[in-house]
């Protein structure tokens, strides 16, 4: 085996925060099923966007992109619970949580 | 990085002090029975009193920046702060008889809407990214607990949900161009953010990369202001929430929505304005132009005033994009205007609303004229400002912005916003037929409302023509905040 692979640089960690972004956008478009799915892309979505703060932030060598990470976590973990919450409102009321059905309002 | 002192907080006094209202009404309401929440109201209405004056009072004279640099106080966040504290305060003062009606006079209402508040003002006063992001966040998730804050109604419950994933992939999106910002300039703060822009632009190195940020914040603003490509939970939002939160969402967060535009997009990325005026013009002539078109077809006012919002935010835009102090300064008229006609429009859909019944169709209006004169004819001022009929207020906020549009040489933008307000007029003026020349429905109820509520209605939808009538102070005001 003389198989050399390239170092793993900041463009790397780039594409792959992209294509994850790219999956969690996808997702919830594609998604026509099951809001729980719609809040698990939008996880991955900020989380997408934590993999490019801390690359930059290493790649500059400057600490405030990694503090910014902290300010997301936390707001994610805020924007988890009141989306679950308002899941359960939506769950009591209709008792479905299909995106297909959300379809009330018209015009 | 600046050191941060405890001087620091005092230039952020507004700020401290509605935290800390907020944290006094929470527990105040506590201890305060069921039957006597109007105490927590009364005490919430004190605390914006106050903190309108700590804003007043503690406006520093020039231009500070504090915490870091995370954090300015200047004219324009001044004017803005205290504009969305007044429109707070006449908003929760609409919205008490509908929730006490509806069992939702809770403490935790009062304490979501004065969070609601606290993002605005933090985005106000944002001078980095991260400030911005955090009031982007306190006042979206607080407006999210308010749509679906009547458990019993199902609409409200879908179109929280609606509002909550699409303003989630709206921060997602901001965020992602923050990251490509931040990888390309080294910075958060607005101030190093400009000023490494300004090189990259001076050594010709507009890359690619910084494009393809700056066209992810675009859609992240352009989804917080609600511009059409990016509308979609406008109608939805506005139609499913109780009115009392439509009209908060209507009015306090286009303010913020102003903020936003003004600082990221005229301070922080001031050098790519070459860039994004190409995408503004885009999104403000589709805003204008699909809002208003698609408003006719309408038969919930609600609804309608929604498409007129999404209208109006193309408006806004066009203000902003000519990138100049004079387009700045009308946007920032069009806007305080705006969200003075949106709290009267709204306000009159409160006042007709009965327990367990919304007002909130076209022909609940019918006969309106007959029913109460007076506030049909205060209505009949509120439409006829909000289509541009001089000599009301909404007239001169449209001539200020195409004014702005014409001096930058841009025309034809200008004919699509005068041909897009002709369309416009005819859905507000068929409120004014239908109050005036309808017969009112059999079993129409008559108008409620308490003699505070009904003065304030009538006090701001007076303010409509009044402002009109003398539009000097208030265009000379924004003018002087805006730097030139």
């Amino acid at each position: 085996m003389n198989l050399q692979l390239p170092p793993v640089g900041l463009e790397h960690y780039l594409f792959l925060a992209g294509v994850l972004f790219s999956i969690s956008v996808a997702g919830i478009f594609l998604n026509r099923k099951n809001v729980i799915l719609l809040l698990m892309c939008i996880e991955l979505m900020l989380l997408a966007v934590n993999f490019n703060f801390v690359a930059f932030s290493h790649w500059l060598g400057n600490l405030d992109g990694q503090v910014f990470v902290f300010f997301i976590l936390t707001v994610a973990a805020a924007e988890a619970a009141i989306g679950l919450a308002i899941l359960v409102v939506l769950f009591r009321e209709r008792r479905t949580i299909n995106v297909e059905e959300l379809d009330t309002m018209r015009g | 990085m600046i050191p941060t002192s405890l001087a620091d907080f005092a230039i952020a006094a507004p700020e401290v002090t509605l935290l800390g209202v907020a944290c006094v009404v929470l527990l105040l309401d506590l201890f305060i029975g069921e039957s006597r929440r109007g105490w927590t109201f009364l005490a919430t209405l004190l605390g914006l009193a106050l903190t309108a004056f700590v804003t007043l009072y503690c406006a520093p004279a020039d231009r500070t920046v504090a915490l870091g640099g995370l954090y300015v106080a200047d004219a324009v966040a001044t004017v803005i702060k205290f504009a969305a504290i007044a429109t707070m305060a006449v908003v929760l003062l609409y919205s008490r008889d509908y929730l006490s009606a509806r069992g939702l006079l809770q403490g935790e209402y009062l304490v979501l809407a004065l969070f609601v508040l606290l993002g605005v003002m933090v985005m106000a006063s944002a001078s980095s990214l991260l400030s911005m992001y955090m009031g982007i966040e306190i006042m979206a998730l607080s407006a999210y607990g308010l749509v679906a804050f009547d458990r019993e109604n199902p609409i409200a419950a879908e179109s929280a949900m609606k509002y909550f994933v699409l303003g989630a992939i709206a921060s997602g999106t901001l965020l992602y161009g923050i990251s490509i910002l931040y990888g390309v300039t080294g910075s958060f703060d607005l101030n190093a953010v400009q000023a490494g822009l300004e090189r990259e632009v001076f050594f010709g190195g507009r890359h690619i990369g910084l494009l393809f940020g700056l066209a992810f914040i675009i859609v992240g603003v352009a989804f917080k202001f609600g511009a059409v490509p990016f509308h979609m939970w406008v109608p939805d939002v506005y139609h499913g929430a109780p009115t009392s939160v439509t009209l908060m969402l209507g009015s306090v967060p286009k303010l913020a929505s102003f903020a936003l535009a003004w600082r990221v997009l005229a301070e922080g990325l001031g050098p790519l304005s070459h860039e994004w005026h190409d995408m503004l013009v885009v999104l403000s002539v589709l805003s204008m132009v699909i809002g208003n078109i698609v408003a006719i077809s309408q038969t919930n006012l609600k609804r309608m005033l929604a498409y007129s919002t999404i209208s109006h935010v193309g408006f806004i835009l066009l203000g902003i994009l000519t990138a100049n102090a004079e387009g700045y300064t009308a946007a920032l008229y069009y806007t305080l205007t705006y969200v003075i006609m949106a709290a009267a429009s709204f306000g009159m859909i409160l006042l007709l609303s009965r327990q367990g019944f919304e007002a909130d169709r076209i022909e609940d209006f019918k006969g309106l004229a007959q029913r109460s004169p007076w506030f049909a004819w205060m209505m009949l001022m509120v439409m006829m400002s909000t289509a541009g009929v001089p000599p009301f207020v909404g007239f001169f906020a449209k001539l200020y912005v195409i004014q702005a549009v014409l001096n930058a040489g841009m025309v034809w933008l200008a004919l699509v916003a005068v041909l897009a307000s002709v369309v416009g007029a005819y859905y507000y003026l068929r409120i004014v037929k239908v109050m005036f020349f309808d017969a009112p429905a059999e079993r129409a109820p008559a108008l409620g409302g308490s003699p505070a509520f009904r003065m304030v209605l009538s006090a701001n939808s007076l303010a409509v023509l009044g402002l009109g009538v003398v539009n000097g102070p208030l265009i000379a005001l924004c003018q002087q905040v805006i730097p030139h």
